[in-house]
C-alpha cells in the first residue's frame, strides 16, 4: 500500500446523505473479477445524468469527495473503494461513514475523513461558490483545510498509522503466525469443520 | 468491549473466547486485538480478488477446513441446467469453481442439494453454532447471530487476510442492548421488529455496535425468525447482531450434518449455556421496544430506515426536523414516485419478491404460502418465490409448498440472491414498483429505476392477493377455494 501522508485535491461537495455502496458503484459492476479498473463504475446510476457534479467542470477533476452523514452503508463490497479510488478520490470527507466501508477504506489507502457536520456545511459552501477549490486533508495533524476553513478530523489511531506507513497488514498479522498456531492447538473439540464434507443424505 | 472478568455481555464473552493476541495501549490508542475465526464462508462476487491475492504473494490458503464457498449472488433461477447465459457472471462463477478446486475449498456449486445463498447454507449444515466467530465477504453474515455467535462482513482485503491467517486484527466493537418485551400479535412478524428497530435508531445508529437482541419477544421466536433480526443489523449500521442460545438453538442444531456428536455434543452444549450476557454486564447502549404495540411495518423510501407502519401514510418532507432527513425525503419520495399523505395501503405493486436471505427458509415459505393457499392473485401483479437453498426448495416441494404457490399464480423458481440485488436476471424495470421481503429498498438496487418496498413475508403474500401493499388481516374476507 501507498503512503499517504497529505493529499490535496479538488474538493466534490456532494449534499447527500445516506450514499450507500450501491449508489456509489451498482452491482452489475461486481461480477468483474479484477481489482482495478473500476473508474467508469463509480456512481454510475448517478453519472447518466448530465448535470451530477461529476459530470462538471471542474468537479469533475476533483479528489477529495465532501459528503452527507452515513456514507458507504449497506454492502461489504470494497469495490466501492476501488471504484472511488480508480476514479481518482484520494480521500472522503463525511461526518459518519458506515463501518465496513471505513474498514475497507483504510485498506486500500483511501482516507476515510470523519469532520463535524457543521464544518462540512461551511466547506461545502466554500466549494459551491469557488468551484475548484482545493481541499488538503493531513493525517499528520488530523485537519482538514478548505480555503480559510480549518477543521479537526477524526481517524483511529491504527488506521492513521498504517496509512501513513504504507503497511500491508496481511504481513503484520503473519508475524504472529507462531500466536495463531497455539491459539488452534487450544481450541475445543467440538468446533465444527467443513471437511470432510457432511451433508443430510 | 473490556476485558475484565466481572460481568460480560454476550458479545464480549464470544470476543474474548478469540483473542489469539490482544492489541497494546489503551483507551483511543489501543492496537486492535488479533482475533480466531471459526468459520469464513465464500460466495462468487466477494472472492475472486483475494484468491488471486493469496496467488500474487505466494501464500497459501491456511484452513481449508474452516472454509466454505457456494455459489449465489450471480446464479440464475431459471434454467439451471443450462450454461449461464451472462458471460460475466459465467466467468465469476467459473473463477471460483477453479479457485475452490486449486486451494482446496469445499464448493457447493449451482445445481448442488446444498446450493444456495451463503447465509443459508451454513446454518442448514449445522455449521454455524454459538459462540462461534463467522466472517463473509458480505455484510448479511450478521444473519449467524441468531445462534449466539459473533458474526459479520468483511471486504475483500480482509477475506484475503482471513484466507492467509485465520484471523483479523479488529478493535473491539461497542455493544447495544434492543430490549423487545411483549407479544406480537397476529400478522406481526420477526421483520416488522426490525423494520421498527431501524427505523427507530436510524441506518446509523448501529454504528460501531454489535447489538443483542434481548426479551421475551425475542425469546419466543423460531430460529428462521431470530436469522431474519439478525440479517438486517447491517441495516441499522451495526456490525453485527446477536441473540444468546436457548434450547431453540440447541433443538435447531441438533442433528445437523455438522452438529457436534456424543461426548463432544455434552460439551458443546454446557458451553452454550454460558452464552448468555452475565446480570450486571453493562450496555454502551440500550432501547426499548414494546412487541404488543407493533404494526406490520413496510418501507416508503430509499434506505431502510425510511420505513413506517403498514396503516399510516407516506411521510411528507414537513415532517422532518432534520434539514438532511427532509432532503432525503424529498429525494426518496421523487424517486418513489410517492407523494406525501398518500395511505401506505393505496399503494399499488407491480411484483412481489419472496425470498432473499432475510425471508426464504421454510418459515417464511409456509407462512406466505398459508396466505395465498387458494386464494386468488392479483391479475396485474408478478409474483416471484425464490426459496433461500436448494435444500429449502426440496424440503418447500416436500410439503407441497410449490404446487401452491404454482396454482396460485406466483414462479417458483431455484435457490439464490435473485431480486434482492439483481446480479442475475431477476431484475426490476425502470419505475417498475415491488413488495420485497428482501433487506435494502436503495435506489436502483432490484434493478436501474425500480421501487422496493420493504416487507415481511405475510405483507408480502397479502400484497399479491389485493393488489396494493396489504396486511393479511385485509384479504381476511377474500374468497378461498378449497
Amino acid at each position: 500500500m501507498e503512503k499517504v501522508v497529505t493529499h490535496t485535491g479538488i474538493g466534490v461537495p456532494l449534499r447527500q446523505s445516506n450514499i450507500d455502496t450501491d449508489q456509489i458503484i451498482p452491482a452489475v459492476y461486481l461480477k468483474r473479477i479484477t481489482r482495478t479498473g473500476f473508474e467508469d463504475a463509480l456512481f454510475a446510476g448517478w453519472r447518466r445524468d448530465e448535470n451530477f457534479i461529476l459530470n462538471t467542470e471542474p468537479y469533475n477533476k476533483g479528489s477529495v469527495l465532501v459528503a452527507g452523514p452515513d456514507f458507504g452503508t449497506g454492502s461489504s463490497r470494497e469495490h466501492a473503494v476501488w471504484a472511488l479510488k480508480d476514479y481518482g478520490f484520494k480521500a472522503v470527507i463525511s461526518a459518519r461513514f458506515a463501518d465496513i466501508f471505513r474498514g475497507n477504506s483504510g485498506k486500500q489507502g483511501l482516507v476515510a475523513a470523519e469532520v463535524a457536520q457543521s464544518d462540512i456545511e461551511l466547506i461545502w459552501k466554500e466549494l459551491e461558490n469557488n468551484p475548484g477549490t482545493e481541499v488538503t486533508v493531513n493525517l499528520d495533524a488530523r485537519t482538514v483545510q478548505c480555503g480559510s476553513i480549518v477543521a479537526p478530523f477524526q481517524i483511529d489511531d491504527y488506521t492513521r498509522w498504517r496509512l501513513m506507513e504504507g503497511l500491508d497488514d496481511i504481513g503484520l498479522t503473519l508475524k504472529q503466525e507462531a500466536d495463531i498456531t497455539s491459539f488452534e492447538a487450544s481450541r475445543p473439540a467440538f468446533k465444527p469443520q467443513t471437511l470432510p464434507a457432511r451433508t443430510a443424505d | 468491549m473490556s476485558t475484565m472478568q466481572s460481568p460480560q455481555t454476550l458479545a464480549e464473552k464470544v470476543w474474548n473466547a478469540h483473542v489469539v493476541r490482544h492489541g497494546e495501549g489503551e483507551g483511543e490508542a489501543r492496537q486492535p486485538d488479533l482475533i480466531y475465526i471459526d468459520l469464513h464462508l465464500l460466495h462468487e462476487v466477494t472472492s475472486p480478488q483475494a484468491f488471486e491475492g493469496l496467488r500474487l504473494a505466494g501464500r497459501k490458503l491456511r484452513r481449508p477446513d474452516l472454509t466454505i464457498a457456494t455459489e449465489d449472488h450471480n446464479t440464475p433461477t431459471l434454467d439451471i441446467d443450462k450454461p449461464i447465459a451472462d458471460l460475466t457472471s459465467r466467468t465469476q462463477i467459473f473463477t471460483l469453481r477453479d479457485n475452490c478446486k486449486e486451494f482446496g475449498v469445499r464448493l457447493h456449486s449451482l445445481g448442488d442439494k446444498e446450493q444456495g445463498i451463503v447465509h443459508v447454507v451454513g446454518p442448514q449444515l449445522g455449521l454455524t453454532q454459538p459462540g462461534m466467530t463467522v466472517v463473509c465477504g458480505d455484510s448479511h453474515t450478521s444473519t449467524h447471530g441468531a445462534f449466539g455467535a459473533l458474526a459479520f462482513g468483511i471486504g475483500t482485503s480482509e477475506v484475503e487476510h482471513v484466507m492467509a491467517t485465520q484471523a483479523l486484527s479488529l478493535k473491539p466493537f461497542k455493544t447495544m442492548s434492543i430490549n423487545v418485551e411483549g407479544t406480537l400479535k397476529p400478522g406481526v412478524t420477526a421483520k416488522d421488529i426490525i423494520l421498527a428497530v431501524i427505523a427507530k435508531i436510524g441506518t446509523g445508529g448501529g454504528q460501531g455496535y454489535v447489538l443483542e437482541y434481548r426479551g421475551s419477544a425475542i425469546r419466543a421466536l423460531s430460529m428462521d425468525a431470530r436469522m431474519t433480526i439478525c440479517n438486517m443489523s447491517i441495516e441499522a449500521g451495526a456490525r453485527a447482531g446477536m441473540i444468546a442460545p436457548d434450547e431453540t438453538t440447541f433443538e435447531y442444531v441438533k442433528g445437523r450434518p455438522h452438529a457436534p456428536e456424543g461426548d463432544d455434543w455434552d460439551a458443546a452444549v454446557d458451553y452454550w449455556k454460558s452464552l448468555q450476557s452475565d446480570e450486571g454486564a453493562r450496555f454502551d447502549n440500550e432501547v426499548f421496544l414494546n412487541a404488543d404495540e407493533l404494526e406490520p411495518f413496510v418501507t416508503w423510501g430509499t434506505n431502510p430506515g425510511q420505513g413506517v407502519s403498514l396503516s399510516s401514510n407516506v411521510p411528507v418532507p414537513e415532517d422532518f426536523e432534520d434539514e438532511n432527513d427532509r432532503k432525503a425525503c424529498e429525494r426518496a419520495l421523487t424517486y418513489m414516485g410517492l407523494t406525501g399523505g398518500t395511505p401506505m395501503k393505496e399503494i399499488r405493486v407491480d411484483t412481489v419478491f419472496l425470498g432473499s436471505c432475510t425471508n426464504s427458509r421454510m418459515e417464511d415459505l409456509r407462512a406466505a404460502a398459508e396466505i395465498v393457499k387458494g386464494r386468488e392473485k392479483d391479475p396485474q401483479i408478478r409474483m416471484i418465490v425464490v426459496p433461500g437453498s436448494a435444500r429449502v426448495r426440496l424440503e418447500a416441494e416436500a410439503e407441497g409448498l410449490d404446487k401452491i404457490f404454482k396454482d396460485f399464480g406466483a414462479e417458483w423458481r431455484f435457490a439464490g440472491c435473485s431480486m434482492c440485488l439483481g446480479m442475475n436476471p431477476d431484475q426490476l424495470a425502470e419505475g417498475e414498483r415491488c413488495a420485497s421481503t428482501s433487506n435494502r429498498n436503495f435506489e436502483g438496487r432490484q434493478g436501474k429505476g425500480g421501487r422496493t418496498h420493504l416487507v415481511s413475508p405475510l405483507v408480502a403474500a397479502a400484497t399479491a392477493i389485493r393488489g396494493t401493499l396489504a396486511s393479511p388481516s385485509d384479504i381476511a374476507n377474500t374468497p378461498v377455494s378449497a
